[in-house]
């Protein structure tokens, strides 16, 4: 497998299981307009993971379903901040401002990359992702600055994501070797720098945490995504070779 | 002189359209209230028995297209409780009725969906349902009501076409994906044939509705309309309508058809269906865990009103 295959399959992978726990929302929101709105947001996750899986399948002659359907948990490559569990609202915000600032951050240089399809792939998300993070800042900022419930939920969504957070910055080899790749640790400055800047209009205290858990980009995730995954495939596999 | 009652009937009579602003009667308005509210209620209930398989969607591309449909849903909620509010109630206030459980929503959100071919029967049948009920309702002589069912059907022709593109792949594919379809066709013809309401005999609402330009056909003509539209997409399917009496009768034109069991749909309105008191829990819940956002929305908003006087 190459090296572009391995690259494109995380991102599309961190997209997919952030569009798989967003959906989760629908039906469940705390307003309909809320309901419409994560609506939107999970169906650009899911735009993005296809769009991505699709180009890391047509490499070694998969489809994207094969990608999403047919591979073990250990071979996913995703973020495990994408895999954890909903939590309440805070969390869902929370953890949409901290991924979608990344997102945005990497899109935007993933888009003059030399690879046109991966370039092509971020021209298009990195609009969509702008909205996640305006969306998401919003709800930081009301929920923050709004009543002692709401600001003490905030307080603690953003501080139990925070140690998930270190991973998106982590360079490795894989990163060293595919010249088309971002390499994701410049990018901590200036994503702490956008998230802080909420943190702190939003009331809240700036999370601080002593360890940072890693493992999703080499397959190695929380016990959440076994479930997740559980769900998402069992339709599929349970009827190998049909088509839906 | 024409008193402003005067000119509400002779609005009517025109077949022509009244406008939040013009007078009307007392009854009309609550009818309008009671229809519109129980209309958008079954949109939001009704995206719990489909938003039930977005996770286990068997594609990418299905996942996609049901997080549309669902997502739609919401947005045709919204402006259902929107064209409500024209009627001088808001949207608070109606969810506190539907949740208190004294409105109502369709009873065909009361069935549970079992697999994956059930998200094809609910837009091929069930949404199927929901336009011949809805396409009369662009003429409603409510305004609001029928431009909000105007851009509503539009939508709802799209998730029925994309209901039947689930079931003919099915019925295309594997033995076991053929019986799927069969089985969701089995249980959800006769519920669906039930969105009808009772026969025209036992229909509590209808005439009124009528004379007021609310409704446009009876419940009975629009069955009849459905089992004529719906059977030839069966026999396009190679699916078996579960009816033994369904025979085509050349003299009228028409499907004869035997009548669902009404006893179920009356048990069902009750609240004795297989998932009323699970929909109910579910968007109780959801509105409960909600209640802190609401307020923390409201009071950040009070805050930064605060500042800028």
């Amino acid at each position: 497998m190459s090296d572009l295959f391995d690259y494109t399959v995380r991102l599309g992978d961190d997209a997919l299981i952030a569009a798989q726990r967003t959906a989760e929302w629908i039906a469940a929101a705390p307003q309909l307009e809320e309901d419409v709105a994560l609506g939107n947001i999970g169906l650009d996750q899911l735009g993005q993971a296809r769009s991505l899986l699709q180009y890391a399948g047509s490499l070694d002659g998969r489809t994207e379903d094969d990608l999403a359907y047919f591979r073990e948990e250990r071979e996913f490559r995703n973020l495990q901040l994408c895999e954890l569990p909903n939590g309440d609202f805070a969390h869902a915000m929370a953890r949409l401002l901290y991924f979608a600032t990344y997102q945005h951050l990497l899109y935007e240089e993933l888009r003059t990359c030399a690879d046109e399809t991966l370039a092509g792939v971020a021209g298009k998300a990195v609009k969509e992702v702008a909205y996640h993070v305006d969306h998401a800042t919003q709800w930081v900022l009301r929920l923050g600055d709004g009543t002692e419930e709401s600001h003490r939920r905030m307080q603690a969504a953003l501080e139990a994501l925070w140690p998930y957070t270190g991973e998106m910055f982590e360079s490795d080899e894989l990163i060293g070797r595919l010249a088309v790749a971002v390499d994701p640790a410049p990018l901590r400055a200036e994503w702490e720098r956008r998230v802080l800047a909420v943190i702190d209009e939003s009331t809240c205290s700036r999370p601080e945490a002593s360890y940072q858990h890693t493992g999703g980009r080499s397959g190695r995730h929380t016990e959440h995504l076994g479930y997740l995954l559980a769900e998402l495939q069992h339709v599929a596999r349970s009827h190998p070779g049909a088509t839906w | 002189m024409l008193t402003r009652m005067d000119s509400f009937q002779a609005t009517i009579d025109a077949d022509g359209r009244i406008e939040p602003r013009d007078a009307m009667p007392e009854g009309y308005r609550k009818t309008l209230i009671r229809q519109i509210a129980q209309h958008a209620h079954s949109e939001i209930i009704g995206m719990q028995p489909e938003g039930n398989w977005i996770s286990r969607a068997p594609s990418l591309r299905r996942k996609a297209i049901l997080m549309a449909k669902v997502q739609d849903e919401a947005g045709h909620g919204l402006y259902l409780y929107a064209a409500a509010e024209t009627l001088g109630v808001d949207r608070a206030e109606l969810l506190d009725l539907l949740h208190a459980g004294r409105q109502k929503y369709s009873s065909i959100f009361n069935y549970p969906t079992l697999t994956w071919a059930d998200i094809g029967a609910i837009g091929w049948l069930v949404d199927g349902a929901a336009i011949v009920n809805q396409v009369p309702l662009c003429r409603c002589s409510y305004g609001p009501y029928a431009r909000a069912m105007v851009r509503v059907c539009k939508e709802e022709s799209f998730h029925q076409r994309q209901g039947f593109e689930i079931l003919h792949t099915l019925c295309n594919g594997t033995p076991g994906q053929k019986a799927m379809a069969q089985d969701a066709l089995d249980r959800w013809w006769w519920p669906s044939l039930m969105m009808f309401g009772p026969p025209d005999a036992a229909s509590t609402h209808s005439e009124q509705s009528m004379a007021w330009g609310i409704k446009r056909h009876s419940n009975d003509e629009l069955r009849q309309r459905f089992v004529d539209m719906t059977v030839p997409q069966a026999d396009i399917l190679g699916l078996r309508v579960p009816d033994d009496g369904l025979v085509y009768d050349d003299a009228t034109g028409h499907y004869t058809f035997t009548e669902p069991d009404y006893a179920e749909l009356y048990e069902v309105v009750k609240g004795n269906g297989p998932c009323n008191e699970k929909r109910l829990a579910h968007r109780v819940k959801a509105h409960e865990d909600g209640a802190w956002v609401r307020e923390a929305a409201a009071a950040y908003a009070a805050k930064r009103q605060e500042a800028v006087a």
